[in-house]
């Protein structure tokens, strides 16, 4: 079954063509990797995807229902989570209220605690549910990020470049982590890391100049003629 | 003791004393304290907005005055007696807020700010358009006959009292209640991060409304029971200065703490009344406090104290 | 008088309101402009501009335009002086952050104004002009003997409101000037432009906007100057300017300078138009309702084309 799909989605600032006509389908269930170079308008797809950026023209459907005009905050509650690019946890706020709030949207009461402590334990961050989020490790921040967006039981979850300065070891530890995933949401993966993406994608997406350059399975899109020219800009 | 328990015997506390100083307090003080737990409700009314979401705004006078004059002109012009005429300046501040809301809550930061300055300033304005019937600067006196609550006489220091410090406690009940729902937690994030809260699946703007409408009404609820208690509704209630004045008292006190209007309240108050027995310029005090604090301690006595000591203060 | 008599009567006294009310408001705008920041202080220094040039003009004594020149120049001077030192000794410290900045210069204004009372007093206190020789003005009509004019009772202006409105121009095409042609100037747009990119460039950041801060508070002041042998000098003189100019600040386009003063000629006249029509407290009303719908509704401003 198809999750969500866009047509024709286009968004310009300016005269400046970020996103042109993207046609877009994610079968619920999968694990999709977007990939492209910087400025090939990743996270602006994303932002009209979720809601944060209205797009100039096109449709966005999510479980077989017109979104376009929805605002952001009704789409998550339709089942979507996204998490930001940059480290956008609440800095003042401790570990778990953090990851409460994004719980609180779903459920009351004792629940709201259980449930944090479960998706903390998740990303292995329990240990760490009471410090102010400001203060926990870059790494430990992005973990938490994930923790928020998990623990929303999305249906479709979006990670924005969620490995970007991680170390290798937590690296490891997020491959696995999002396989784990992948049997209960589907996934939309902005990703640098091509060990990431072939690791753990089962269909990649590649955008450039704001178009759709190319989607196939990760061994395709490696051997791809035409994304290989867009990375090495030998084309 | 569980963080929640401190807390709820620190405020518990605080009433208990507030309630016991009524038998001691020589008559001076009494009058003061009754004064002060009024205008400290109006600065918890204002936290609300300020402190925990974290909206500046320069308009809250507008909702004092339209609690104290919707309660005074009521009684006043249309006979009401003090029950319905209370409920009247209530409701009259909770639409004025919200209406004020629904406008300026399309902007952010610093056009907020002069948008609710500009909005209570018409507010003021009016008041002394409609001089015929407010009386403009000069104010009208509400009459001991018509502030009978009940059978009970409030122009009475003792029903005086009792009745601010059940303001009071109430105000403060409910902005305890408030920040440990949800709403309020969501208020405090709103405060943090707004988009991330967005993006969480929280309508943002209808929290904010919400959090206006419940401090203006808060707010307004102060300024009908200040007309009631001490017998006179003013325009100079609506000027800017009372809208500088609670959150001078919330800055002093302690921003986003459930007891820092009080604290702010108590300590500007006295701070004045001393100083104004000095030199007609006591005003002068409250710009070197604002100065001071927005240079030393953002967080307020409160907030200090909160950051040194107990870390559980909600 | 009839209404044409006293709508020409009205526009003139606007054309003051104006001239006076461009340059305080200007300086508003640069600061805001450069530094984005809001100086609730602003109608403090114009009413300080105010105080001293009386106690500069008692000082000289001697011919009228002797004590008035020195102010002239004494009062901008020693306003944007202890304009730049605040903003080194406050606004510096807490980075210039938007909201707290308010908050301070709240804070500053009830400084400021509490001072002069204790030291100036609440006693309003006249500055004499240098000159003021009264202009009768004629007013045309179509009679029965075809066209005639003649000089209506009332009708008048005097020699000095006129040169308000010729300084205000003048200093006006001089702030223009040092703007887009002087080396200040361009460091000022520079760092309006972009601060960290100012910053980078080895732009004196910080010493720019103590002088701006100081241009800002020193135009209030020498508006203050020339409208105070209209007007007395009195330490709550500062209010209305600092609402008029907000109003101005807005209505033209928060930070655009040409914006400023077109707006700031159109509320003058209307200003002085609209007070022949209703009282001056609903017209006041009008106003501020006007400066809170535009915020909200076009925060460019009416004469912005985008945004700030």
């Amino acid at each position: 079954m198809t999750l969500l799909s866009t047509r024709g989605l286009s968004k310009h600032f300016d005269g400046l063509k970020a996103v042109t006509d993207v046609d877009f389908d994610l079968e619920e269930g999968e694990v999709r990797a977007l990939i492209g170079p910087n400025g090939a308008g990743k996270t602006t797809l994303v932002g009209m995807i979720c809601g944060r950026i209205p797009p100039s023209s096109g449709t966005v459907q999510f479980d077989n229902a017109d979104i376009t005009a929805l605002p952001a905050h009704k789409r998550i509650l339709r089942g979507m989570a996204y998490t930001f690019q940059i480290t956008s946890v609440f800095a003042r706020l401790p570990a778990a209220e953090n990851v409460a709030l994004a719980a609180r949207r779903r459920l009351q009461g004792e629940a709201v605690d259980e449930a944090v402590d479960d998706a903390l334990n998740r990303v292995g961050l329990l240990d760490r549910r009471d410090e102010e989020a400001g203060n926990l490790s870059y790494g430990h921040q992005r973990l938490l990020e994930i923790a928020m967006g998990l623990v929303q039981r999305p249906r479709l979850l979006i990670l924005d470049e969620p490995t970007q300065g991680l170390a290798d070891s937590e690296i490891d530890a997020f491959k696995a982590l999002i396989r784990e995933l992948s049997a209960e949401a589907t996934i939309l993966l902005i990703e640098h890391n091509m060990s990431v993406v072939m690791e753990t994608a089962d269909r990649v997406t590649v955008l450039n100049f704001g178009e759709v350059l190319a989607e196939g399975t990760p061994q395709q899109i490696h051997e791809n003629d035409a994304v290989q020219a867009a990375y090495l800009g030998t084309g | 003791m569980s963080a929640t328990a401190k807390s709820l015997t620190l405020h518990l506390g605080l009433l208990a004393v507030l309630f016991a100083l009524q038998f001691v307090l020589p008559a001076y003080h009494h009058g003061n304290l009754a004064r002060i737990m009024v205008l400290a409700s109006y600065a918890v009314g204002y936290n609300i907005l300020f402190g925990y979401t974290g909206l500046l705004s320069l308009g809250h006078a507008l909702f004092f005055a339209a609690g104290m004059y919707g309660m005074g002109l009521t009684i006043q012009h249309a006979g009401f007696t003090p029950a319905p005429a209370l409920i009247v300046g209530i409701l009259a501040g909770a639409v004025v807020a919200a209406a004020l809301a629904l406008l300026a809550l399309r902007t952010t930061g610093v056009a907020f700010l002069i948008v609710t300055l500009m909005f209570a300033q018409a507010g003021y304005l009016t008041i002394l358009y409609f001089g015929e019937y407010t009386r403009g600067d000069e104010g009208f006196v509400i009459q001991a006959f018509d502030r009978m609550l009940w059978g009970i006489d409030l122009s009475n220091p003792e029903n005086r009292y009792f009745a601010a410090w059940g303001l009071f406690a109430v105000c403060l009940l409910l902005c305890l209640r408030l920040v440990r729902a949800p709403f309020g937690k969501t208020l405090v994030a709103i405060r943090e991060n707004e988009e991330r809260v967005r993006m969480l699946g929280y309508n943002t703007f209808a929290h904010k409304l919400g959090a206006m409408v419940i401090s203006g009404t808060i707010s307004a609820a102060a300024g009908a029971f200040y007309g009631l208690l001490f017998g006179y509704a003013g325009a100079s209630f609506a000027s800017v200065q009372y809208s500088i004045f609670p959150l001078l008292w919330v800055l002093l006190g302690g921003a986003g703490t459930v007891l820092g209007p009080f604290v702010g309240t108590l300590f500007m108050f006295y701070l004045i009344d001393l100083s104004s027995g000095v030199t007609t310029a006591y005003l002068l005090i409250v710009g070197v406090a604002l100065v001071l604090l927005t240079l030393f301690a953002p967080q307020g006595l409160t907030g200090e104290l909160r950051r040194r000591v107990w870390r559980w203060l909600p | 008088m009839e209404l044409g008599p006293y709508i020409l009567l009205a526009s003139l006294e606007g054309a003051v309101t104006a001239a006076v009310l461009a340059l305080t408001a200007v300086g508003l705008s640069l600061v805001f402009g450069v530094m984005r920041v809001v100086n609730i202080a602003h109608g403090e220094f114009f009413m300080l501009g105010a105080v001293i040039a009386w106690f500069v003009a008692q000082t000289v004594g001697g011919h009228p335009a002797l004590g008035f020149v020195a102010a002239l120049v004494i009062a901008p001077l020693v306003v944007g002086a202890i304009a730049a030192a605040a903003d080194m000794t406050i606004l510096k410290r807490i980075d210039y952050d938007p909201e707290r900045t308010i908050v301070a210069t709240i804070g500053l204004l009830y400084i400021i104004q509490q001072l002069t009372l204790m030291t100036y007093g609440p006693e309003a206190r006249p500055v004499e002009a240098p000159f003021n020789q009264r202009l009768a003005l004629p007013w045309f009509e179509w009679g029965e003997e075809g066209f005639e004019f003649y000089f209506p009772w009332g009708l008048s202006t005097t020699t000095y409101k006129l040169a308000v409105i010729g300084a205000a121009g003048v200093v006006l095409v001089g702030v223009w000037l040092m703007m887009a042609r002087t080396r200040i100037g361009l460091l000022m747009r520079a760092t309006q432009a972009d601060r960290d990119m100012a910053l980078a460039f080895g732009i004196p950041v910080e010493r720019v906007y103590a002088l701006v801060f100081g241009i800002g508070a020193a135009l209030a002041a020498l508006a203050a100057v020339l409208i105070v042998p209209i007007q007395q000098a009195h330490y709550l003189m500062g209010a209305d300017p600092l609402l008029l100019s907000f109003i101005v600040v807005i209505i033209g386009g928060l930070g655009s300078l040409p914006g400023t003063v077109v707006a700031a000629i159109f509320i003058g006249l209307s200003d002085g138009i609209i007070s022949v029509f209703f009282s001056p407290t609903l017209a006041k009303i009008l106003a501020t309702l006007l400066v809170g719908l535009v915020l909200v509704f076009r925060p460019q401003g009416l004469f912005g084309t985008r945004a700030a």
